[in-house]
């Protein structure tokens, strides 16, 4: 038995598993070894590296939005993965800040957060939002400020969108890493958002990225789990996202399990 | 109240449950719920108050009240006086001492379990070091039987654990039979599904219950899903071989998992209707874990890790033939580094041993953790050698279904290999019959290909 027997990657067309890995004594092969550790290292890089907002700025400025830098309470990495409490909260400085853009009031506020993988928001966000816009435009919906949130949890965004009197908020936030998805992107949804929403109060789109679900298709969920949410006035459990019926949707995976 | 003075200093403890988080060895979730010692000195503090507390004690002084919880009520109202009454009159340091004495011996200490309670199970472990925990938990033995035996001194076990992200049933045999030509398995075949669906559920099933009947292999199934759509399945006449619940140390806790004491009765007598155990009739499977009572703002002030040993006392009720502690999945928050979870594994499988339980454990990681394989390394082989029930078989130790990582079928391979330790005689047997292993149950370098063969007939 090796990896490169003919029928392991045959099986292999079935499942990412890492089977057929054969076996040097009880060990694993030294490639093996190292492709894990490669994988292991990625997702650790993305939980890791401060993220770089500029480039999204410079993205979101050519669709035609402005942002705004914020932060959480957690002042460094390692305070926030301790503290998710603090993640959720903004800062006084960026609270400050945000008070001054209180006329805001926008149907959709756009937050977006590092959450636990960097890469996951540098490789996805602004694809994401370059298909959610023209949909929101369309629907008539007036869309704020994009809000850039750094050492932020998906709760930032109830905070945020209160003080900005939003309609809603979507907050896209970099997913825990798994080894084989390191970049991945979650998209969460409130309806009239404040301190306080419970998790059962918000919609999920996840695994957002190249080979799960992709930047368009995402966008056509969010979009209407947006209208559905408008229209019935609630987001949530009690608000199915019944969209993947007209998609015919193959690729739908399990939810996130980190928020 | 209690008290210790150390040189200058007063440290006083308001109650039992503040002596028990402040004597915890540090941990992020007991920081994140304002419980932890303020200080290395407190914690040490509180460590020596705990060890002159009589164990009388906790049956006097419940962490949780008694008229608001049913775990404290299962904890007080099922206690054995006449098992504890040996180490009555002990305190917990006495306890411990006692415990690591030629005394207490592997009939002993079986005798004991149904007179100890969580409580004194926690704080008898929160004053030991880790070798402490591996050497008083190698002394007991906890039998389970359902198609083979699991739990005999000298062997460990281990789930085989296929996980599919969409549940795709040839994607999860490919696992399957991945893992069973590694010589995984012996504890059951477990899937965490991704659907909760109960015709999903059901699908499954027949799927596991195919492979084990085709190739007569004596191990069991079971579909991790709620109880609740166990029993359903169970009531359209699938092939349940065990019942699998998550369970807490809490009502609360319980609660926020959809589950009561009464869900989990019904569950067990529900497997236990169908009779499809052929050495024994231990049917249920639970999985716990420090942290989810704080997750679920069930914790009411006590430590993680006592509530955790109280959710022991649920899982002894229902005589299952696993238990298993899934010490990293919870995240940095509640187990911040490698250091931390590996003293969290040993605490664990000590209380449940000790409580009597068929105790495993998840030795895993989440890539938010300061925690890598060299350290589940070590943990592994900890609890190898403190005669842990079973560990989990991962392909590549990459679960692709819940995104974290635990051990894979190499890892049982190395504490095998390194320890010595052989799998279920029962399944030891199989796979020498089929042409897997030796003898001795190593792997044959030439192994017999008929399950790669069915594997092969399943993709074409």
């Amino acid at each position: 038995m090796s990896s490169n027997d003919p029928a392991w990657l045959n099986l292999r067309r079935f499942t990412d598993a890492r089977i057929g890995l054969g076996r040097a004594g009880s060990a694993l092969p030294i490639k093996e070894v190292l492709s894990f550790s490669m994988a292991h290292a990625q997702a650790r890089d993305a939980v890791t590296t401060p993220i770089d907002w500029q480039p999204l700025a410079d993205e979101l400025r050519a669709l035609g939005l402005e942002s705004i830098r914020i932060a959480s309470a957690a002042p460094d990495r390692d305070t926030y993965l301790r503290r998710p409490d603090l993640g959720r909260r903004l800062s006084p400085a960026s609270r400050q800040l945000l008070a001054a853009e209180t006329g805001t009031k926008p149907d959709l506020l756009i937050v977006v957060a590092d959450g636990l993988s960097s890469t996951g928001v540098s490789a996805n966000a602004a694809g994401l939002i370059a298909e959610l816009l023209p949909l929101a435009r369309k629907s008539g919906w007036s869309v704020g400020p994009v809000l850039l949130a750094s050492q932020g949890r998906v709760a930032l965004g109830d905070e945020a969108g209160e003080i900005l009197n939003a309609h809603a908020v979507l907050m896209l936030i970099g997913e825990r890493p798994g080894l084989s998805s390191p970049d991945s992107l979650g998209a969460y949804l409130t309806l009239d958002p404040r301190v306080g929403r419970k998790d059962g109060e918000r919609n999920c789109v996840s695994n957002i990225r190249v080979g799960g679900l992709p930047a368009a298709e995402a966008a056509f969920k969010i979009h209407w789990l947006l209208r559905e949410a408008f229209r019935r006035g609630l987001t949530g459990v009690t608000l199915k996202d019944e969209s993947v019926y007209q998609l015919e949707d193959a690729t739908a995976q399990a939810p996130a399990l980190e928020r | 109240m209690y008290r210790a003075a150390w040189r200058q200093t007063e440290y006083r403890f308001a109650d039992l449950k503040e002596v028990m988080a402040k004597a915890t060895p540090p941990r992020s979730g007991d920081v994140l719920a304002g419980i932890a010692a303020r200080s290395a000195e407190e914690n040490v503090a509180a460590k020596m108050v705990l060890a002159d507390i009589p164990l009388k004690r906790f049956l006097e002084e419940a962490v949780v009240p008694y008229e608001i919880d049913d775990v404290t009520r299962l904890i007080i109202d099922s206690h054995d006086k006449a098992a504890f009454a040996p180490v009555a009159h002990m305190t917990v340091g006495e306890f411990r001492d006692w415990l690591l004495s030629e005394e207490a011996t592997t009939p002993v200490l079986a005798r004991l379990a149904p007179g100890l309670t969580p409580e004194m199970a926690a704080a008898t472990s929160k004053i030991m070091r880790n070798q402490d925990l591996i050497l008083a938990a190698r002394k007991v033995e906890v039998i389970t039987r359902f198609r083979d035996t699991i739990g005999l001194k000298g062997r460990m076990s281990v789930r085989l654990q296929p996980n599919h992200p969409t549940d795709d049933k040839r994607g999860i045999a490919a696992s399957i039979v991945d893992g069973l030509m590694l010589g995984c398995g012996d504890a059951v075949i477990g899937i965490n599904p991704a659907s909760d669906n109960v015709g999903a559920i059901i699908d499954l099933l027949y799927m596991l219950d195919d492979i084990i009947r085709r190739f007569d292999i004596p191990t069991q199934s079971c579909i991790l899903t709620h109880v609740t759509t166990s029993i359903e399945a169970i009531a359209r006449g699938a092939p349940v071989d065990l019942v699998f619940q998550s369970i807490g140390g809490t009502e609360a806790v319980n609660a926020s998992f959809g589950v009561t004491l009464a869900n989990l009765k019904e569950g067990r007598d529900a497997a236990l209707s169908l009779k499809r155990g052929t050495v024994g009739d231990n049917v249920m499977y639970f999985e716990t874990g420090q942290g989810s009572a704080l997750s679920a703002d069930a914790h009411h002030g006590v430590d993680q890790q006592t509530l955790e040993a109280r959710a022991y006392a649920v899982a002894r009720t229902y005589k299952p033939l696993l238990v298993n502690s899934v010490v990293g999945f919870i995240g940095p928050e509640y187990l911040y580094n490698g250091k931390e979870i590996i003293r969290a594994g040993l605490e664990d499988h000590f209380c449940g041993k000790l409580l009597g339980l068929p105790m495993g454990c998840d030795v895993c990681y989440t890539n938010h953790a300061e925690a890598d394989q060299d350290d589940m390394d070590i943990l592994l082989m900890l609890l190898g050698a403190a005669g842990v029930t079973f560990v989990m078989g991962i392909p590549g130790a990459d679960d692709i279904m819940l995104n974290y990582q635990s051990t894979s079928f190499h890892d049982a391979l190395y504490v095998r290999e390194a320890l010595g330790l052989r799998r279920a005689p029962e399944f030891e047997a199989w796979l020498e019959r089929v042409g897997l292993t030796d003898i001795d149950g190593k792997l044959l370098s030439e192994p017999a290909q008929l399950l790669l063969d069915h594997v092969k007939g399943l993709a074409a």
